[in-house]
């Protein structure tokens, strides 16, 4: 393998994304769980990065780092002295299958249809801007359906949770 | 290589470097560069700052230390290199520790895509704006792990309340943000200043430049939004445990965003470099950018030293209740009207490089449009207002009235 | 390419950028006196000995708070293509971005009407 920037890039993104996975299951503390996720996620945001999407990087660090992990934050601390976690989780065997028939799953799925020499110039050299993105968004040709069901769900999302938030409270 | 390869990086490959060293060595270099900008200014931010405030609360300000107290940062930065660090035995050692690097670093990282003249910048990313928004995050996740890992309730109290109101100012914030973006048809900074030839976007879209200000002061913890240092409900706050050197990156990293917000309103509603001459030299077009934003960050300063501090409540109410609200309704109008003046014609399709005359129609009916929507937001607060002052009247009547029944 | 060359920068500076901070500290670190002891060290919170546990149960308005900024997140994320391509977009672009704001608005105003922004 050609020992380039991307390849640096990609090896350093990977040391983030899998110890951050690691991390998060070996801690026993929720909050440096949280952080550890956040880790993870940020090298997932460089492989968008070395993939020509920075826009996506900026969501995916907008979204997790910036919303997601505050959530999780606030969400841990609604719940009374679970930052320590005493017992241990007992059932290994079956959760140690189930998470390798996933991750094989995944594997292949995505894999396989990829396998084997690929040629370069197959890949078209096309990359989207931005721009093309927010007019395919709006396109009636393209994914307007999807962008207003996207609102829809998201309205949906907020008004359940703000149901459910208050109705634990009451 | 070629295109990858120029200015210092060709001059080093020329003279028989390796070309991959050459690139990373021009690279460092700009990156040194670019952020010696924000280093330096930070130093000088902190005696201004002093001085502002010393002088709006009539008072002196540093000057024993150098001529007018000049030398004051470095006679503190002596004193604080000199104390001991204290770290709580309960604290999490290692977040403890990092949150302050991030915290700063978080801010420096904003340089990175600042344009300083039309062609001296560290990099024009195509998504630029939301660059800044998106690292931004990395210092709200900073101050929550600061405020966790001091390992004190008032810390984590203080950081939690923090946290909370930037998450909210962050929505008003963007959705400000996305005036500028629509306007230039561009993420870019450099893009968004040269749509600006034309008009400044504060003429074509005030009340975004408002909501933008108003809500980056909030993201800055300043009053009337300083929550982030009530120092006398929360003792200080998140950084409560924290002494020496690293207490101060937290105030030095705040100092500074507060600068790189006056910098970024320059760029986004006041046309950048732009201003009389400044094709002439990139240092006219510096000065100008530096002028605008220096004008802009003492108008924090003055805002920050001249209002009292509202109450978690209060600030909730106003961001959620009228500023999200708001800023909603801006972009509605906003798209709904440059639209329609497009579809007519009235309007270039594309701002970067209008001129004046092509623009002026479109300005004066956007400005009629916010003026509509600023008096109309005024009667809102008003009644709103005197609503609230009645209710508060009446019921300290009542506790009046209860106190005299005992 | 060029892409990346700007990300390059933009990762080099990510590298750079908690050093800057960690050199006082570092200094700081050198210089400092050292003289720990229990009471120093102790968790300062009213002057007197702290009582129970830090992590204590928050109010469910942080959540309330952090749920609704994540919905405006994601919603501000498909904002930004859209704006960047409002300038060259037809009526019905136009139409379907404004039907997307509408909609999100709608849910402020559920929030509102519940009374989940009150800060209780």
């Amino acid at each position: 393998m050609e020992l380039n920037a991307v390849t640096i890039g990609f090896f350093i993104f990977s040391v983030f994304t899998l110890g951050g996975g690691i991390g998060v299951v070996t801690t026993r503390n929720l909050f440096q769980g949280t952080i550890w996720l956040m880790v993870s996620l940020f090298g997932v945001a460089g492989y968008f990065v070395l993939l020509s999407a920075p826009f996506l990087a900026a969501v995916q660090i907008l979204v997790y780092i910036g919303a997601i992990a505050i959530l999780i934050t606030f969400a841990v601390m609604l719940t009374r002295s679970v930052t320590r976690i005493r017992e241990r989780y007992i059932r290994t065997v079956p959760s140690f299958v189930a998470s390798l028939a996933l991750f094989l799953v995944l594997l292949f799925g995505v894999t396989v249809p990829i396998f084997g020499e690929q040629n370069p110039e197959a890949i078209p050299a096309f990359v989207m801007t931005t721009r093309d993105l927010g007019v395919a968004l709006v396109d009636a040709d393209g994914y307007v359906a999807p962008f207003l069901l996207a609102s829809i769900l998201l309205t949906a999302a907020m008004i359940g949770a703000i149901f459910i938030a208050r109705d634990e409270e009451s | 290589m070629d295109e990858l390869c120029t200015g210092l990086c060709k001059l080093m490959a020329e003279a028989g470097a390796d070309v991959g060293l050459a690139q990373f060595v021009s690279l460092l270099v700009g990156v040194l560069l670019v952020s010696g900008v924000p280093l330096v200014t930070v130093i000088l931010l902190i005696w201004v700052e002093r001085k502002v405030a010393a002088r709006i609360q009539d008072r002196i300000g540093p000057n024993r230390v150098g001529p007018l107290g000049l030398l004051q940062t470095f006679a503190d930065m002596l004193k604080l290199l000199s104390k001991e660090d204290i770290t709580p035995t309960a604290a999490d050692r290692i977040l403890y520790n990092i949150a302050p690097l991030v915290s700063f670093a978080s801010v420096v990282l904003i340089w990175a895509v600042i344009p300083f003249t039309p062609f001296h910048y560290g990099v024009d990313l195509e998504i630029g704006a939301l660059y800044f928004v998106a690292i931004a995050s990395f210092g709200t996740l900073s101050i929550m792990a600061a405020g966790w890992a001091s390992n004190n309730k008032y810390a984590l109290l203080g950081a939690f309340r923090v946290v909370a109101l930037l998450v909210s100012y962050e929505v008003p914030l963007v959705f400000a943000l996305l005036a500028p973006v629509m306007l230039a048809g561009s993420m870019s900074l450099v893009d968004i200043v040269n749509a600006q030839t034309g008009m400044w976007f504060v003429v074509l879209s005030p009340l975004a430049f408002v909501i933008f200000y108003i809500s980056s002061q909030a993201e800055t913890g300043r009053a009337p939004f300083d929550l982030i240092e009530a120092e006398s409900e929360l003792v200080a706050g998140f950084n409560i445990e924290y002494s020496g050197m690293k207490f101060g990156m937290f105030f030095a990293a705040e100092f500074l965003h507060v600068f790189t917000n006056g910098i970024l309103m320059a760029l986004l509603f006041f046309g950048g470099w732009m201003g009389p001459l400044f094709y002439e030299s990139p240092l006219i077009a510096f000065a100008w950018l530096g002028v605008k934003g220096t004008i802009i960050y003492l108008t924090t300063l003055w805002l920050r030293n001249t209002v009292p501090r509202l109450r978690i409540d209060q600030i909730m109410a106003f961001n959620w209740k009228f500023l999200v609200p708001l800023s909603i309704a801006n972009l509605i109008f906003l798209s709904l009207a440059l639209k329609i003046l497009q579809e007519l014609g009235m309007a270039p399709r594309d701002l970067i490089g209008a001129s004046f005359a092509e623009v002026l129609p479109a300005t004066i009916v956007m400005l009629l449009i916010n003026l509509a929507m600023t008096v109309y937001l005024l009667g809102i607060m008003r009644k709103r207002g005197r609503e609230a002052r009645r209710e508060s009247q009446a019921g300290a009547a009542l506790a009046r009235a209860g106190a005299a029944g005992d | 390419m060029n892409v990346l060359n700007e990300w390059a920068f933009v990762g080099l500076f990510a590298l750079m950028a908690p050093i800057f901070p960690a050199l006082p500290i570092v200094i700081a670190w050198l210089f400092r006196p050292r003289k720990p002891n229990v009471l120093k060290s102790s968790t300062y919170e009213c002057g007197v000995e702290t009582i129970g546990d830090t992590w204590v149960q928050f109010r469910v308005q942080y959540y309330i708070y952090g749920l609704i900024f994540l919905v405006f997140d994601v919603e501000m994320v498909f904002l930004f293509p859209w704006a960047v391509a409002y300038n060259g977009m037809n009526l019905f672009g136009f139409i379907a971005g404004f039907l997307f704001i509408f909609l999100l608005t709608d849910a402020l105003f559920y929030a509102w009407k519940k009374n989940a922004l009150d800060w209780k």
